[in-house]
């Protein structure tokens, strides 16, 4: 459904290839496409034009590098802008104020004000080695408080005790009360979900914030939030003096153009992301990457690092000289398969790639290509013996048959397999040639066999 | 939601306007600030689709409805109300044959619901309102707890079976999903009850293995029942953008949703997604959600949607 920017403006600029400075009629007809790029990704109106307006006035009259063509150069230039807009550097959340610190969280129903509440609650304690108090004031919806209890009991962070029927800026006075006497340094205060234009509601949120006087204020929203984005950020912004933002459900597959909106708006930086269910799952933000996936560009830098961490560096020395010699065998590609396993999977990671569009995700998809795949490649593999595994080249009919009955697949998924891992290792032999950027961009696409523009 | 806050709100018909009205007043008054005294140029179709835009109307749609108002209608003298009339007519056109109502076989015991959709959407507040007001029909209805993931979803859906009077089949936190639906549908078919609705975890799409367990529970249910679930109906928040139509691709495909509840249209975001769902899957929308409360649901009407949508009917 979405084309990447990249995809956009080739068709735009790849007539001006290298023509020297950028003229006025190229960035139009280039900024153009990145208006449609930006509205697709969910990035409010008005936003989207101040910076639109913003990238060109930065890209008429610039010089395009010698090595890229001048759609590249656009991208450049969007996707630098697109970082400073978003806020250049992460800041984490404040706490340097006199305990308990209060921190507010507001935001629209079911945008994950409770989840986001207990995952702060508990990064703050083991991080940061704060002691923690969270207390529910949303009254409204049957058992949040509840909920934020058993939430409590998961991640070891205290709750304040319920009582029932007490309303929400009494327990906003009790959790800072009871935190200035039991010694917490940080009180967390869960407001119930509510409508931008809920008078009755919004007022008493500022009742809220007015009694418990809170140093951070968060706005908790969704990463697929549409153009409402920005009534529902200056509407916080206005009536509770929001301190920062919290983007929630950054792991599902939405271009999180709400991130931008609500930057621009309240000038808020966003301070954390969630990034799944689990109560660990909360990150800082970094602009870079949330503007290489605006702009659909892939989170190649997140990929990389992600990578990074999780492939141990000695292993990477191995596979580098091996790749040197030319003697990438089975066993260096089961070993690459269950290091996609760690990383969250294939379809985490197909996500973070850049140069797939959602055609391409569909094939993938049609072709079964998931995570219950590589778990099946694991299967052929471990069913061949040591020897087959650094000599591909022997198997032949009847190991092939052995090892399709062994892995209870078919001889055509062993075929498939070895078909893509003598694809890998052609394509391992060509990044070898590109340098260490190269493989990230190229390789893994054409590892899996699936059609990429920069394979 | 206490009771004297329901009171006040009124009667649903004007809150459901008082809803829409709020999603909608904006994209009107834009409306009349383009075409006040101007003709229909280029420019002012511009502005005019970048309105449709604000509404999260996408891209494709917003350019597709404005070319079809150029063809018949360029530069000539148009007031902002004709501009409205025409546009909600072309809106109503195409949510005109999604809006059907959830449609129960009073032969089958029971109608299973399955009610899908991501996280915070509002499933289990849906419920609640389908088994109130299924319930003052008269029929006899069970929820089954199938949140088994979420701390206290539990408790919510039961607090909404004591308030509505229905039964609730629910395990614990942490239990298997799909051996409480299947113990959900036995149970409301010994009962002969009317209607079962089933909640299940908010789960984001894009989650292989998340979507695979609800696969599961629509393949276990079929055990028991072998037409069920009878209905899948997907919940979606308003405020959703773009992402709305990767998530209703991907819930049908996987698991063969049948209609939609659109929920939060009480607030300031516009629900104009619906119209390019609308087009591209055409898939009912049942009801829409416009508020908290167990009356605070309505049906879907094209023409009244559209004419919201468009800031027109506001002030009557």
């Amino acid at each position: 459904m979405f084309d990447s920017l990249q995809e956009r403006l080739s068709g735009v600029l790849d007539k001006l290839t290298r023509r020297g400075a950028l003229s006025e009629a190229d960035v139009t007809a280039a900024l153009r496409e990145v208006r449609v790029a930006l509205l697709e990704a969910d990035v409010a109106l008005p936003v989207v034009k101040d910076f639109v307006e913003g990238v060109r006035e930065k890209a008429v009259g610039q010089e395009v590098l010698r090595s890229v063509t001048p759609g590249q150069m656009v991208v450049k230039i969007v996707h630098d802008h697109l970082v400073e807009t978003l806020g250049s550097e992460s800041v984490g959340i404040d706490l340097r104020a006199t305990p308990p610190v209060g921190i507010m969280l507001v935001g629209l129903q079911g945008s994950g004000k409770t989840t986001s509440c207990a995952k702060i609650a508990k990064r703050l304690q083991e991080r940061e080695k704060k002691k923690v108090l969270m207390a529910s004031l949303d009254v409204r919806r049957p058992a949040a408080q509840e909920q934020l209890k058993v939430l409590g009991e998961q991640a070891l962070v205290a709750t304040l005790p319920i009582v029932p029927g007490e309303p929400p800026v009494a327990i906003a006075r009790r959790a800072m009360q009871t935190g200035a006497l039991e010694g917490y340094d940080v009180v967390m205060l869960d407001t119930a979900g509510r409508l931008a234009i809920d008078e009755e509601l919004m007022a008493e949120v500022a009742a809220v914030r007015d009694a418990a006087k809170p140093h951070e204020s968060l706005l908790v929203a969704d990463a697929m939030t549409g153009q409402d984005a920005v009534t529902v950020a200056s509407a916080f912004k206005e009536r509770v003096d929001l301190t920062g933002i919290v983007l929630t459900r950054v792991d599902g597959d939405a271009r999180g153009g709400a991130a931008l909106s609500m930057r621009a708006v309240t000038g808020c930086p966003i301070k954390l992301i969630g990034v799944g269910e689990k109560l660990d799952a909360l990150e800082g933000f970094h602009p870079d990457r949330v503007a290489s996936r605006i702009l659909g560009m892939g989170d190649v830098v997140s990929l990389v690092e992600k990578a990074a961490e999780t492939i141990e560096a000695e292993e990477a020395e191995k596979l580098a000289k091996k790749l040197q010699k030319g003697t990438f065998d089975l066993d260096d590609f089961a070993k690459q398969l269950q290091q996609m396993q760690k990383m969250g999977g294939l379809s985490s990671m197909m996500g973070m790639l850049p140069g797939m569009n959602s055609a391409q995700m569909q094939q993938i998809k049609n072709a079964k290509l998931d995570d219950g795949m590589v778990k099946r490649q694991l299967a052929v593999l471990s069913s061949m013996t040591p020897k087959e595994r650094q000599k591909p080249e022997i198997i032949k009919a009847s190991r092939k048959q052995r090892i399709a009955a062994g892995s209870g697949t078919t001889v055509q998924e062993v075929n498939k397999l070895l078909k893509q891992h003598k694809d890998a290792t052609r394509v391992m032999k060509r990044v070898q040639k590109m340098g260490k950027k190269g493989m990230m961009r190229g390789g893994l696409g054409g590892l899996m066999g699936g059609g990429n523009p920069f394979g | 939601m206490s009771d004297t806050t329901q009171e006040k709100k009124g009667g649903w018909f004007q809150r459901l306007k008082a809803g829409l009205t709020r999603s909608s007043s904006k994209l009107g008054d834009g409306i009349s600030g383009i075409f006040t005294k101007r003709k229909l140029d280029d420019q002012a179709l511009e502005e005019l689709e970048e309105l449709l835009i604000t509404a999260d109307l996408g891209v494709t749609t917003a350019a597709r409805l404005t070319a079809n108002l150029a063809k018949t209608r360029f530069d000539k003298d148009v007031d902002p109300e004709e501009v409205r009339e025409a546009l909600a007519e072309d809106i109503a056109g195409i949510l005109e044959p999604v809006a059907r109502p959830l449609a129960l076989d009073p032969a089958k015991k029971p109608n299973v619901v399955l009610v899908v959709g991501v996280n915070g959407s509002g499933k289990t507040t849906t419920i609640g309102k389908l088994a109130t007001h299924y319930r003052r029909e008269g029929l006899s209805v069970r929820l089954a707890a199938g949140d088994t993931f979420r701390a206290a979803a539990i408790e919510q859906l039961k607090i909404w079976g004591e308030r509505s009077g229905c039964a609730v089949v629910a395990g614990k936190q942490g239990a298997d999903a799909a051996g409480l639906a299947f113990e959900a549908v036995e149970q409301a078919k010994a009962a002969g009850d009317d209607l079962l609705l089933i909640d299940t975890a908010g789960r984001l799409h894009n989650k292989a293995e998340l979507m695979a367990e609800l696969q599961k529970i629509a393949r276990v249910i079929k055990k028991v029942e072998p037409q069920a679930p009878h209905h899948v109906v997907l919940v979606l928040d308003a405020t959703t953008g773009q992402n709305a139509l990767t998530q209703v691709g991907t819930f049908k495909e996987l698991v063969e949703v049948t209609g939609l509840v659109v929920t939060k249209l009480d607030g300031s975001a516009r629900g104009g997604v619906l119209v390019a769902l609308a087009e591209k899957f055409g898939l009912p929308v049942h009801v829409i959600g416009v508020g908290e409360g167990a009356e605070d649901f309505r049906p879907f009407t094209a023409r009244d949607f559209a004419r919201a949508l468009v800031g027109l009917d506001q002030n009557k």
